[in-house]
């Protein structure tokens, strides 16, 4: 089956779960409502899209979009050759979406990486921990509304005085 | 008599607990900053929790800072072992967004660099392994023409490690004089190097025995975990982004997919040296094909800088040079995004870049192979003795800077 196929297909069996359908310098992507996410994308590997190349979540807090964070899912066909892209849409009060690591093993550290970063949880998921941050860490390092600079990392360093430079105290 | 006696009760009275060993991250054997918490039963590995994230490199987040041409530095730094794979896949991503296609003899400049880089990848990954298990020659070899073909990337880019070599819409400057000739002669050596590695290892006990039937990924579970590259190739996937979905113009060029059937460690070994040779095949059909011309889009474009001839002798030159540089100015792409799949040599390499239409990346993701490759890692080195993890991280090939971003 062809790809516009499968969405119209997918966009009748959720209709109101498929928010949108866009396409962007040749690629399309398929919006989705969070809570729907693991059925759409079960219906797609079904039809096809056994691989799940990638798994990152984008913070649309200065850019705009249904929800505040988006997660993106790219998918590929090896059968077809082709990809597709598909977004699931998280609002910011609760940040939580239902984890395909039942379909695709590889959703286990791309999930967990994507709850470290932005504090996405993906329920269902087997060990939620953080994965690139200590896990003690506080904050969400890559959502928009944290600083570049770091945020009270720093505090509690102690302050190192100087003593090169400044005047020796003996004489 | 009396000693057989002792020993067997010394066994009976041996009751062995299991034992936590954390091997890395200095261990010789983890290359970069790799930390792995094994649970051993005597010597067999019974669980194994990688863990990651030493270098906090902030990548992504400093995309959202830096405007398009100047993240192609940090890109360099992901793999400091092909860098030049990693520029051309960001360039590829950011040119989809902007709806730029570069020169042919652009294409086909990035094509040969790419290949090179493959090579010089996979012989450091082999040699590698091979002195972890003892091959120290295998590593000498390797090592030496890697250097010979940085020798290369120096002569073309300036630098030997963080290349920085392409640009938006191009490439920052045409290979020297000559260069083709230095190719030439380097691939001659790649050919006499990849036999003499290959008839010390293919049919050495030693290597067969630490490496085959070690370290056994299946073909589902490669799908499964999202393995691409040798590693999905040595377990038997028929998927090489170069072929199936070409970039660059692949397209016109003539080559072997190298397909493993086992899926162990000496799969991957073999498919990364038949890898080598045709990558080698590649570099001299791009020698033999390369186009005249440009290696920068057209500078109407408003992409790449203009000459600077006319930068200094012309008013128009010198503003369209500020437009170019200036913050706030610069290349400014369309609202969207744009995701690339490249085949870097550990495997599926794809940069997303989301555009909020400033001149500044919204976001910008890497889909790194050797970090989505090693989460595999805990799976397969279950049941295996501890002198196997070595084997199976050799063959993995993991890139610290990768790995964690």
């Amino acid at each position: 089956m062809s790809v516009p196929r499968i969405i119209s297909r997918i966009k009748e069996g959720h209709s109101d779960a498929i928010l949108d359908v866009t396409q962007f310098a040749g690629d399309t992507t398929l919006h989705v409502k969070g809570d729907a996410i693991l059925q759409v994308l079960k219906e797609l590997k079904g039809e096809g899209f056994n691989f799940l190349a990638d798994l990152t979540a984008v913070d649309n807090l200065t850019l705009g979009g249904f929800e505040r964070f988006v997660v993106v899912y790219h998918l590929l066909s090896h059968e077809k050759v082709e990809r597709l892209t598909v977004k699931a849409h998280v609002p910011e009060d609760d940040p939580s979406l239902a984890s395909v690591e039942s379909l695709w093993r590889t959703a286990d550290w791309q999930e967990r990486e994507v709850y470290d970063l932005y504090g996405i949880r993906f329920e269902g998921h087997p060990d939620l921990t953080r994965i690139l941050n200590p896990h003690d860490y506080e904050g969400y390092p890559l959502r928009k509304d944290y600083p570049r600079v770091g945020r009270g990392e720093r505090k509690d360093f102690p302050v190192v005085e100087r003593k090169i430079g400044s005047k020796s105290p003996r004489k | 008599m009396r000693q057989e006696n002792l020993m067997v009760t010394e066994e009976k009275s041996l009751e062995t607990e299991r034992m936590v060993l954390n091997f890395g991250p200095s261990h010789p054997a983890t290359h970069g900053t790799l930390r792995i918490i094994m649970e051993l039963d005597g010597e067999t590995v019974v669980g194994v929790r990688p863990e990651i994230g030493f270098l906090h490199s902030g990548f992504e987040k400093l995309g959202e800072y830096l405007n398009y041409n100047q993240y192609i530095t940090i890109t360099d730094r992901m793999n400091y072992m092909s860098p030049l794979c990693n520029n051309v896949a960001y360039a590829l991503s950011a040119e989809k967004l902007m709806g730029i296609e570069v020169p042919r003899r652009a294409q086909y400049i990035r094509l040969l660099m790419c290949e090179l880089s493959r090579i010089a990848d996979h012989l450091v990954c082999v040699g590698m392994q091979a002195v972890d298990l003892g091959a120290m020659t295998v590593f000498l070899y390797c090592f030496r023409l890697r250097e010979a073909i940085y020798d290369l990337f120096e002569s073309a880019t300036g630098t030997r490690l963080t290349t920085s070599y392409t640009v938006v819409g191009g490439l920052t400057r045409d290979i020297p004089h000559g260069f083709n000739d230095a190719v030439i002669k380097v691939l001659g050596q790649v050919d006499e190097v990849t036999n003499d590695v290959q008839t010390l290892l293919n049919k050495n006990r030693i290597w067969q025995n630490r490496t085959k039937g070690v370290g056994v990924i299946t073909k589902e579970d490669a799908i499964s975990y999202g393995i691409t590259g040798p590693m999905a190739r040595a377990a038997g996937v028929d998927w090489d982004i170069r072929v199936k979905e070409p970039y660059s113009s692949y397209d016109d060029f003539e080559f072997d997919v190298a397909i493993g059937l086992n899926g162990d460690v000496f799969d991957r070994y073999l498919v990364r040296m038949e890898e080598i040779r045709q990558s080698a095949l590649l570099c001299r059909q791009a020698i033999d094909k390369m186009p005249p011309g440009e290696v920068n889009v057209d500078s109407s474009s408003k992409v790449i800088l203009p000459p600077k001839d006319e930068v200094y002798n012309s008013i128009e030159g010198l503003i369209y040079h500020f437009e170019i540089t200036m913050p706030n100015r610069g290349m400014k792409p369309p609202v969207g995004e744009a995701y690339v799949p490249t085949e870097s040599p550990n495997g599926e390499l794809g940069f997303y870049i989301v555009s909020d239409g400033s001149s500044v990346p919204y976001k910008v993701r890497t889909r790194p192979p050797s970090f989505i490759n090693y989460s595999v890692f805990s799976k397969i080195m279950k049941g295996h003795m501890l002198s196997d993890a070595v084997a199976i991280l050799g063959g993995l090939n993991i890139i610290a800077g990768e790995l964690d971003r």
